[in-house]
């Protein structure tokens, strides 16, 4: 273990860093959108569109992203369509994360209990306003322990940007070891790297979770 | 010259390489997920158990597998073991053990899960009846927890078969590896065979995990009800 | 003889192949109560969640106010501002305080303005005595408090029956009083037309004006209460009755 070179490659990280914080986050909001509104239209079962978002659901979750990545950097270009790795990436994690953000809401508005449906429709109540005043925002509850565990799971997911080189925290460690040969260092320093973004994440998530569960849940 | 570009597919032995790829993909997975659930088995029972630093250290491990990417999982194995340790392995070894240790580490958490959320009367009433404690993991706790758990360990069988597509990385001689050996040797006279060669192992992949991924599903819901 | 709000016509219910309920008529004027009794499993929960549409009937016809039901979905919106219904398990929302469970049927669904439908909140809850629970959350409340909250809610919407649903089945017995006296009160005070599907059968004796009996989806009594608890005319009934006792 060498403190010299593990100093020295302190910037390469401190880059690979941001990139990787900044597609992760753009990913995840972008995850959260699709999730939102595929799980919106699921839930009023909008005929057609429905069938569509379920085909995209089980395509998206049963295949690797790799190959999603793949697909859209090396065999796009095929067709015309030639994106940036930058842009695929983006794309990819969109892709991949709109699908499980779905299902994570989707989960959270089937879980509302159906006596509380009951006790909506009762005092009058349109499928929309039950919609609208009871089911999502308990449902929005239900479903964060889901969303915060996909959120790890997509920042995670963005080391195999790596393989389109984009040059995040994955790819640059790799890139200095291919250079130096000197995998300790930069393979621990590229753990570090993680931790240093999903150890405190996690923990906000928990509490974040906990605050949600106590502020507005349970009978 | 065919303008389509599948006949990349079946030119010479192309499918059927990419065949013997997908069994590649499909035995690492499968003996990653048996070591890992074994291991794991014994590694959630454990968890149970009142040594806290027994707990603490297992803690600890689970923890390091949730942070570390799958990735950088491989690339600590396929480094460390020779350099460090100066075991050499082949790579699809190296895949083997990586992966297990990391089905072991979710799965020990997916056991764990399942004992904690047995009955407390159960087990009681297994050791009024005079069972010793490995008695009642085997005779009682298991049997109940693997109904329990067998969703959950479905989804990881799912995301284990989704990680086999990284295995290209450490130059295991994968479905992925395969196509990209086809899809260069090809690039001349099938400029388009990329579009068809990708979207052959993208539909491999899919076959292999929408079966396991709509079991886990069913079963969700029968547990629900 | 009051005016009839409601009357129900050979109402028969199927749940896949399996008959619920059997040809069920009865009819209840204004100010009446009606106690559904029954062993468990006769259908008396299904009968009365089919009144307010929460559960759908196969055959048969509904009557409010001498207007023939059409239940589409639209129809039941309009119909259950004038059913309040309470239930076994409370269920008031979770995410909404005390004063916004209330306040929400009043101000979305019948669009009064929120300071009518907040002063409307304030009496009714000054009457049950929970006043000071305006700002709370339900988790924080007792079940008889969730319960009586639940009742207000209900009546928040003026209806002209309130449908009780095992309201105090859920409840610790030191909470029951407090919940049966406030539905006694509705009856007493404000000559409320009530069906009361209940396991209490002291309360139902002391509060129904009629008994319907229900057992494995058929009527089999329609009898004025008094004759009903001392006299019944089936001996299914006097059998559930002895049941009932210690």
């Amino acid at each position: 273990m060498d403190t010299n070179i593990i100093q020295a490659a302190i910037p390469k990280f401190i880059e690979g860093f941001k990139v990787t914080i900044w597609l992760s986050l753009i990913g995840i909001i972008g995850a959260l959108i699709v999730g939102l509104i595929c799980s919106l239209l699921q839930y009023f079962k909008v005929p057609i569109v429905s069938k569509i978002i379920s085909a995209y659901i089980e395509l998206s979750r049963n295949t690797p992203l790799l190959i999603q990545l793949f697909f859209l950097y090396y065999a796009f270009p095929v067709i015309g369509l030639k994106l940036s790795a930058t842009f695929c990436g983006f794309i990819g994690l969109t892709f991949l994360g709109g699908s499980y953000m779905s299902e994570a809401f989707s989960g959270g508005f089937n879980g509302v209990s159906n006596t509380q449906i009951d006790a909506g429709k009762a005092i009058g109540m349109s499928r929309r306003q039950l919609a609208r005043y009871v089911v999502f925002p308990q449902g929005l509850s239900l479903s964060m322990p889901a969303l915060s565990a996909n959120i790890i799971f997509l920042i995670k997911e963005t080391s195999i940007f790596s393989v389109i080189a984009i040059p995040e925290l994955t790819n640059t460690a790799l890139d200095l070891i291919g250079i130096y040969y000197r995998s300790n260092e930069y393979l621990l320093m590229l753990v570090i790297a993680y931790a240093i973004i999903l150890i405190p994440l996690s923990i906000v998530l928990t509490i974040l979770e906990r605050r949600v569960r106590y502020g507005s849940f349970g009978n | 010259m065919d303008h389509l570009g599948t006949s990349v597919l079946f030119a010479g032995n192309n499918f059927s390489r990419l065949l013997g790829g997908l069994w590649t993909t499909i035995w690492i997975a499968l003996l990653a997920l048996l070591i890992g659930l074994i291991l794991g088995t014994f590694l959630g029972m454990m968890r149970t158990f009142k040594n806290r630093p027994v707990r603490l250290i297992l803690r600890l491990y689970l923890e390091f597998f949730r942070i570390v990417p799958t990735v950088v999982l491989l690339f600590l194995a396929y480094y460390i073991l020779p350099r460090q340790l100066n075991i050499n392995l082949p790579a699809e070894q190296v895949a083997v053990l990586t992966f297990a240790l990391w089905v072991a580490a979710e799965f020990s958490d997916i056991v764990r899960g399942a004992l904690i959320s047995v009955p407390k009367h159960q087990r009681e009433s297994g050791l009024a009846i005079g069972l010793t404690h490995w008695q009642l993991f085997r005779y009682v706790l298991l049997p109940q927890a693997l109904t329990l758990e067998l969703p959950a360990t479905i989804n990881l069988a799912t995301r284990v078969v989704k990680t086999t597509s990284l295995l290209m990385l450490i130059s295991v001689m994968d479905v992925i590896n395969i196509g990209q050996q086809i899809i260069e040797a090809n690039g001349q006279s099938h400029p388009n065979g990329i579009f068809w060669v990708y979207g052959l192992i993208f539909f491999f992949y899919f076959i292999v995990d929408y079966p396991l991924s709509l079991l886990a599903k069913k079963l969700n819901a029968a547990n629900q009800h | 003889m009051a005016k009839e709000i409601l009357r129900v016509e050979k109402l028969n219910k199927f749940y896949a192949k399996q008959q619920i309920l059997y040809d069920v008529d009865f009819s209840i004027a204004q100010g009446e109560v009606l106690a559904l009794l029954g062993p468990s499993g006769s259908g008396k929960s299904t009968l009365i969640r089919c009144l307010n549409g929460l559960e759908e009937f196969s055959t048969g016809d509904l009557f409010f106010d001498g207007q023939k039901m059409v239940p589409t979905e639209k129809n039941w919106q309009q119909i259950r501002q004038k059913i309040g219904m309470v239930f076994q398990s409370y269920d008031l929302f979770s995410n909404l305080t005390v004063l916004e469970n209330i306040v929400l049927g009043p101000i979305k669904v019948q669009k009064k303005s929120r300071s009518q439908a907040v002063q409307i909140a304030t009496r009714l809850l000054k009457r049950v005595g929970l006043a000071d629970y305006l700002q709370t959350y339900p988790r924080q409340l007792s079940g008889g408090q969730k319960q009586r909250i639940a009742i207000v809610r209900a009546l928040a919407l003026h209806p002209e029956v309130m449908l009780f649903d095992e309201v105090t089945a859920s409840l610790d017995p030191e909470m029951v009083r407090g919940v049966l006296e406030i539905i006694k009160e509705l009856s007493e005070k404000d000559n409320m037309t009530m069906i009361i599907v209940t396991h209490e059968m002291n309360f139902a004796e002391q509060i129904a004006d009629r008994v319907l009996f229900l057992e494995d989806g058929h009527i089999l009594e329609n009898t004025p209460s008094k004759q009903f608890f001392v006299n019944s005319q089936t001996e299914r009934a006097r059998e559930f009755l002895e049941s009932m006792k210690f």
